[in-house]
C-alpha cells in the first residue's frame, strides 16, 4: 500500500458545530455509499448518541476518494468522542491520525471546547485544516469566524473552505484540501510491528475487535502479537478495514494503515485503548507514548431495582466493560439496597451514558446512588485512605484531616451572563482565577472548584443560568485540604446508607434541610407518618415528616364488573414494584438520585 | 336449590356525564326497541340453563334504563318473570335518572319493580352542572314525589362527593336534603377521575379546578358516616348505607361472590367458577343475542388463588368483613394459613379488627385507605 495515498484524519469540533454532518457528506462524496444507504447520521450508530446528538464511542470509516489530480486516495476518517469526560479516548483517537479537520460554526465562532480539542490535536503534532461550516444560515458570519480562528487559535484561516455540510456546498473543496494539506503517514512496513489501539469493540461471536493504527510493520492472519502494556499474547485470526458500518477482511495491514484485528480475544482488559500492539517474537524497542490506565473521577453505587436481577446486572456490567475500558466496578452491599456495585466513571456524562445503556440495552431497572468523588482521608495513625463510598468513612476520632479533589474549570460565556455564572461558581465554593475576554461579547472565566461541587448538577445549573449559552470544560488539578463531614439520612428512624453523602461542613445545615425537603416530595404518603431526618454523627440537624395517607378508596362497583376492580388493585400493586422497601417505608427508586438535585428549583 | 341474580344492562342514556366511563351512549328509538328484543332473546336462550336456580335478585342498570320506552322495560321484566323461577320476595331494582322519571314510567313499572335506585348525586344545581348531569335538584325532588305516589317505598339514592367546587357545608346540605326525602338506602361515593372521560382530559389540561383536597374528601366521608348513622343508616359497605333490612341484596352478591347472570351488551357474569363479560359491540349483540356463547368476552375460569383473592378484596369492602368459617367452607383452607402475614400486619397497624371468633373486618381507618390494604391480598 502506497502510504502517500493514505490520509488518516479526524474531525474535531465543538458540540453541534456539525462534525457528524460533515462526516456524512465526506462519506457520501467519496462514493463508497449510495445515498440510499446513507442513514441520517452514519457515524453515530448508537441510539443513545443519536438522541443526545453526541458521539460516545469512536467509529471509523475507510473511504476512497478520487481526487482532481486523477489519483485515488484512501481516507481513514477516525471519529472522536465529543465530551470532556472522554478526553483520554479523544487523545488516543487523535494519536491514530496524521491530520485533523477543525469545524467551526460560522454562527458561533470559536468555543471553549473547540480550543480544548485544538490543543489536544496540536499536542499530537497533527496538521490542522480549519473549515467554516453553516454558511447557509442567515446569521452566519464566516469572516468573523475566520478572524477568531486566526486570533484565538493562531491558524491561517482566511482562505480556508467555507462550507455548508448540510447542503453539501463546497464540501468538494474540503476533500481536495485533505489531499493537499494533510500529510500522508510515514512508517516502515519492514520494521517490527508498532500499532496503536485507539478503540475496541466486543462482539459476542467474534470476541474483541481491536481498532488499530499501524505505525510500523505489518499484520496478517496468523501473526503472533503481544499487547505491550497488558502483556496479552494472541494469534491474529483476521485483519481488515472499516467499510461504512461493516468490517471488510483484507489480506494484510501495513504501516500507515488503519484497520482492525481479531485474535479470539475474550477479555477486553487485555486490549486497552492506548496500548501498543507488537510482534510476540521480535517486538519493537519501545511502546508508543501516552498509554495510561483510565482514571475514574466519579463513583456511585448501582443496584438492580429488583434484587433477583443482581446476576443480570453483573453480566451487563461485564459486557459493557468490554466496550468501555474506562468503566470500573466492584461488588458492594448496601443495607438499604442489597447487592450491587460501586462503579467508577470518568465523569458525570460517562455515568449517565453507562446507566442509560444498562437500562436500555440490558433491560435493567436500576437504582443509582449519589455520585461521590474520591476523598483522601489522613488518619491519625498516619494511614491515608481513598474514600469512594461515604459509608466507609472512618469514625471522626480516627481522622486527622481530609482532602478533596479540585478541578480547574474554564467556562466560556457571553458577557451578559458573566455575573450570574460568577455567582454560581461562588455558591459552589469556586476560587476565582481570571477572566479573559476573547472579544467584547465573550469571556472565559477560570475558576478552581472542588470536584464534588460540580458532579451533581453543575452543568444543568450552568445551562440554566446562561440560557444555554455557557460551555464548560474542566481538568483535575490535585487534592486540597478541606473541612468535610458525612451526612446521614434517616427515614423512619433508620439510617439509609445509600443516601449518605460527604458535604463541606459549613454547608451541612443547609444541605441537610434541602435533602429532607426534597425527600419529603419524593416519598409518597403511606399508611403511617414517616419522619425524615438528616444527621451528622448522632446529631439531628434537620427534620421533615411525610404525613400518613388520608384516603384511598375504590369507587362503587357497577354491574358486578369485578375484573375491572381487580385490574385497578393490580395497578396499585404494580406501582409498589417501582418502590424500594426501606424498613417499612416504600421509597421510589428514582428518589436516590433525585434528592441530589438540590439547588436549581 | 341455589339462588342466582340477574343483571340486565341498558347501555343507553340521554347524554354522557362528564365523569362517566361506563358503557353507555345515546341511541334512537328504533335501536332501543331492537335492543329490548335482543335482551329478551338472550333471556330466552339462557332460561333452560337456569331452571334449577331460584332468582332472588334482578337489577336493571345502565346507562339509564328509563330512557327506554317503558313498554319495552315491561316486556323485559315480564320475560324474566315468565322464563325464570323468580322468588316471591325477589328484590327487583331499576336504576333511574331523576330527569327521566315520568308518571307513566312509574305507574307502568310499579307492579314489576320493587326498588328504585335514583341517581340524584347532589342537591346543588351548580354541582350537577359541573358533573354534566341532565337534571336539576328540583327535578330530583319531583321524581321522588312521582315514585312515592306510584307506590315505590324502597328507594335508594346515589350521592356523590369530591365534586369540583363542592364544600363541606354543601355536602352536608345534600345529605340533609336526601335524608329528608326518606330513602331506605344511600350510596355515597367519591368522584374518581377515570381514564377516557371528559373529566380526565380537563384534569390533565389543568381545567378541573376546585377539586376538594384529600383531607376535605376524608372529612366528607366522615361526615356522611356520622350524619347517616344518626339517621339510622348503617354503613354496610365502603360506599353503601342502609336502614336495617334494606341493604341491597343484589349488590351484596358482588361482595359475597354469589352467582349472577349478566344480560345485555357489556354485562358481567359470575356463574360457578367462571367470569365473563358480554361484547360491547351493539351490532354484534343484536345479531347474536340468541346464542349467548357467541357474546362472551374475557371469559376467565377462576383458579383457587384468584377466588381466594376475590374473597378477600371483595369481602373486606363490607363492614361485616370476612370470616374464617366462610373461607374454610369455600376453599377448604385456613384463612390465616393463606393470608396470615397480611392479616397480622393490618391488625398491628390498626387497619383491621377481629372479634376473636374468626371474623375480620376493616376499622374506620382501614376503610379510608382500603385500596392500599386490599392490594396486599393480590
Amino acid at each position: 500500500m502506497d502510504q502517500s495515498k493514505i490520509r488518516n484524519f479526524c474531525i474535531i469540533a465543538h458540540i453541534d458545530h456539525g462534525k457528524s454532518t460533515l462526516a456524512d457528506r465526506i462519506i457520501e462524496k467519496t462514493g463508497l455509499l449510495t445515498e440510499r444507504e446513507m442513514q441520517e447520521q452514519v457515524l453515530d450508530n448508537m441510539d443513545l448518541e443519536r438522541e443526545r446528538g453526541i458521539t460516545i464511542k469512536a467509529q471509523t470509516v475507510r473511504t476512497i476518494y478520487k481526487a482532481d489530480d486523477g489519483e485515488e486516495y484512501v481516507f481513514n476518517l477516525i471519529d472522536t468522542p465529543g465530551h470532556v469526560d472522554f478526553n483520554y479516548e479523544v487523545s488516543r483517537s487523535l494519536a491514530a491520525c496524521d491530520g485533523a479537520v477543525l469545524v467551526v460554526d460560522a454562527t458561533q465562532g470559536v468555543e471553549a471546547q473547540t480550543l480544548g480539542n485544538v490543543y489536544l490535536a496540536l499536542d499530537h503534532d497533527l496538521e490542522i485544516l480549519p473549515v467554516i461550516n453553516k454558511i447557509d444560515l442567515p446569521s452566519a458570519e464566516p469572516d468573523k469566524a475566520a478572524e477568531e480562528i486566526e486570533d484565538v487559535i493562531g491558524l491561517e484561516a482566511m482562505d480556508c473552505p467555507r462550507i455548508s455540510a448540510k447542503t453539501g456546498e463546497n464540501v468538494h473543496e474540503v476533500l481536495e484540501q485533505i489531499v493537499k494539506r494533510l500529510p500522508p503517514p510515514e512508517g516502515d512496513s519492514d520494521k517490527p510491528l508498532k500499532a496503536l489501539i485507539f478503540d475496541s469493540l466486543y462482539d459476542s461471536y467474534r470476541g474483541v475487535i481491536v481498532f488499530i493504527r499501524l505505525f510500523d510493520g505489518k499484520l496478517t492472519r496468523g501473526t503472533k502479537i503481544r499487547m505491550m502494556a497488558t502483556g496479552g499474547e494472541f494469534e491474529v485470526t483476521e485483519v481488515g478495514i472499516f467499510g461504512a458500518g461493516k468490517f471488510i477482511p483484507t489480506e494484510e495491514l501495513s504501516a500507515g494503515m488503519v484497520g482492525y484485528l481479531e485474535a479470539s480475544i475474550k477479555d477486553m482488559k487485555l486490549s486497552r485503548v492506548g496500548d501498543t500492539v507488537t510482534y510476540a517474537e521480535n517486538p519493537c524497542a519501545e511502546a508508543l507514548p501516552g498509554y495510561k490506565e483510565p482514571l475514574p473521577m466519579v463513583y456511585c453505587g448501582i443496584y438492580p431495582a429488583e434484587t433477583p436481577r443482581y446476576p443480570d446486572l453483573r453480566d451487563a456490567l461485564e459486557k459493557l466493560q468490554l466496550n468501555d475500558a474506562a468503566l470500573q466496578y466492584e461488588p458492594e452491599t448496601s443495607q438499604a439496597l442489597g447487592f450491587g456495585f460501586r462503579c467508577g466513571f470518568l465523569g458525570l456524562l460517562h455515568l449517565d451514558v453507562v446507566t442509560q445503556r444498562l437500562e436500555r440495552e440490558y433491560d435493567l431497572d436500576l437504582i443509582t446512588t449519589a455520585p461521590s468523588v474520591i476523598y483522601k482521608i489522613h488518619k491519625t495513625n498516619g494511614e491515608v485512605i481513598d474514600l469512594t463510598n461515604p459509608t466507609n468513612m472512618p469514625d471522626a476520632s480516627e481522622i486527622d484531616y481530609m482532602e478533596e479533589p479540585m478541578v480547574k474549570a474554564e467556562i466560556m460565556v457571553t458577557s451578559e451572563y458573566v455575573g450570574s455564572i460568577m455567582t454560581l461558581c461562588q455558591e459552589r465554593r469556586g476560587i476565582y482565577e481570571e477572566t479573559e475576554y476573547i472579544e467584547t461579547t465573550r469571556a472565559v472565566l477560570r475558576y478552581k472548584l472542588p470536584l464534588n461541587e460540580i458532579i451533581y448538577d453543575f452543568f444543568d445549573a450552568l445551562k440554566g443560568r446562561s440560557r444555554g449559552y455557557a460551555s464548560f470544560d474542566y481538568e483535575f488539578c490535585g487534592y486540597e485540604r478541606s473541612e468535610l463531614v458525612r451526612m446521614d439520612i434517616l427515614v423512619n428512624h433508620e439510617t439509609v446508607d445509600a443516601l449518605s453523602f460527604i458535604v463541606y461542613a459549613p454547608n451541612a445545615y443547609a444541605r441537610g434541610s434541602q435533602m429532607c425537603e426534597r425527600l419529603k416530595k419524593e416519598i409518597p404518603r403511606q399508611l403511617f407518618d414517616i419522619p425524615i431526618q438528616a444527621a451528622i454523627g448522632s446529631k439531628i440537624i434537620a427534620r421533615e415528616t411525610v404525613r400518613q395517607l388520608r384516603k384511598d378508596v375504590l369507587a362503587k362497583c357497577y354491574g358486578g364488573d369485578i375484573s375491572r376492580k381487580r385490574k385497578l388493585l393490580e395497578k396499585q400493586k404494580e406501582g409498589k414494584k417501582k418502590m424500594r422497601q426501606i424498613g417499612s417505608v416504600e421509597v421510589p427508586k428514582d428518589a436516590f438520585l433525585n434528592v441530589l438535585k438540590l439547588n436549581e428549583e | 336449590m341455589k339462588n342466582t341474580g340477574i343483571y340486565i344492562h341498558i347501555p343507553f342514556c340521554v347524554r354522557k356525564c362528564a365523569y362517566c366511563d361506563f358503557f353507555s351512549f345515546s341511541a334512537d328509538e328504533e335501536l332501543k326497541r331492537h335492543y329490548a328484543d335482543a335482551v329478551i332473546k338472550e333471556l330466552e336462550a339462557w332460561a333452560d340453563h337456569f331452571q334449577e336456580d331460584e332468582i332472588d335478585t334482578v337489577y336493571i342498570g345502565g346507562g339509564t334504563p328509563t330512557v327506554m320506552d317503558p313498554a319495552d322495560l315491561v316486556r323485559i321484566l315480564s320475560a324474566v318473570r315468565n322464563l325464570f323461577r323468580l322468588k316471591d320476595d325477589a328484590e327487583i331494582t331499576m336504576e333511574m335518572n331523576p330527569g327521566t322519571v315520568t308518571r307513566e314510567t312509574a305507574f307502568l313499572l310499579r307492579p314489576l319493580v320493587n326498588r328504585v335506585s335514583l341517581g340524584i348525586q347532589s342537591f346543588h344545581d351548580r354541582e350537577l352542572k359541573a358533573l354534566g348531569r341532565i337534571h336539576s335538584a328540583a327535578e330530583a325532588v319531583e321524581a321522588v314525589g312521582i315514585l312515592r305516589k306510584a307506590g315505590f317505598e324502597n328507594l335508594s339514592f346515589d350521592l356523590m362527593y369530591g365534586i369540583p367546587g363542592q364544600t363541606i357545608p354543601g355536602w352536608k346540605e345534600t345529605l340533609e336534603k336526601a335524608v329528608a326525602l326518606s330513602p331506605r338506602h344511600i350510596s355515597a361515593y367519591s368522584l374518581i377521575i377515570e381514564e377516557g372521560t371528559p373529566f380526565e382530559k380537563m384534569y390533565r389540561d389543568g381545567k378541573l379546578t376546585f377539586l376538594p383536597s384529600e383531607d376535605e374528601e376524608r372529612e366528607m366521608t366522615n361526615l356522611a358516616e356520622e350524619y347517616l348513622s344518626i339517621h339510622g343508616f348503617s354503613q354496610y359497605e365502603i360506599s353503601n348505607y342502609a336502614l336495617p333490612g334494606y341493604e341491597s341484596r343484589h349488590n351484596t352478591r358482588y361482595w359475597k361472590r354469589s352467582g349472577y347472570l349478566g344480560i345485555g351488551a357489556g354485562a358481567s357474569s359470575l356463574i360457578g367458577h367462571t367470569r365473563w363479560r358480554n361484547t360491547r359491540d351493539i351490532g354484534l349483540y343484536l345479531t347474536n343475542s340468541s346464542s349467548p356463547e357467541l357474546l362472551k368476552r374475557e371469559e376467565e375460569r377462576l383458579d383457587l388463588k384468584a377466588e381466594m383473592e376475590e374473597f378477600m378484596f371483595l369481602g373486606l369492602r363490607m363492614k361485616e368483613g370476612v370470616t374464617e368459617q366462610d373461607f374454610r367452607e369455600m376453599f377448604g383452607r385456613n384463612l390465616t394459613d393463606v393470608y396470615g402475614e397480611q392479616i397480622r400486619k393490618q391488625l398491628a397497624g390498626g387497619f383491621l379488627r377481629t372479634d376473636g371468633c374468626g371474623r375480620f373486618a376493616f376499622t374506620g381507618r382501614g376503610m379510608e385507605v382500603s385500596n392500599v390494604l386490599l392490594a396486599e391480598y393480590l
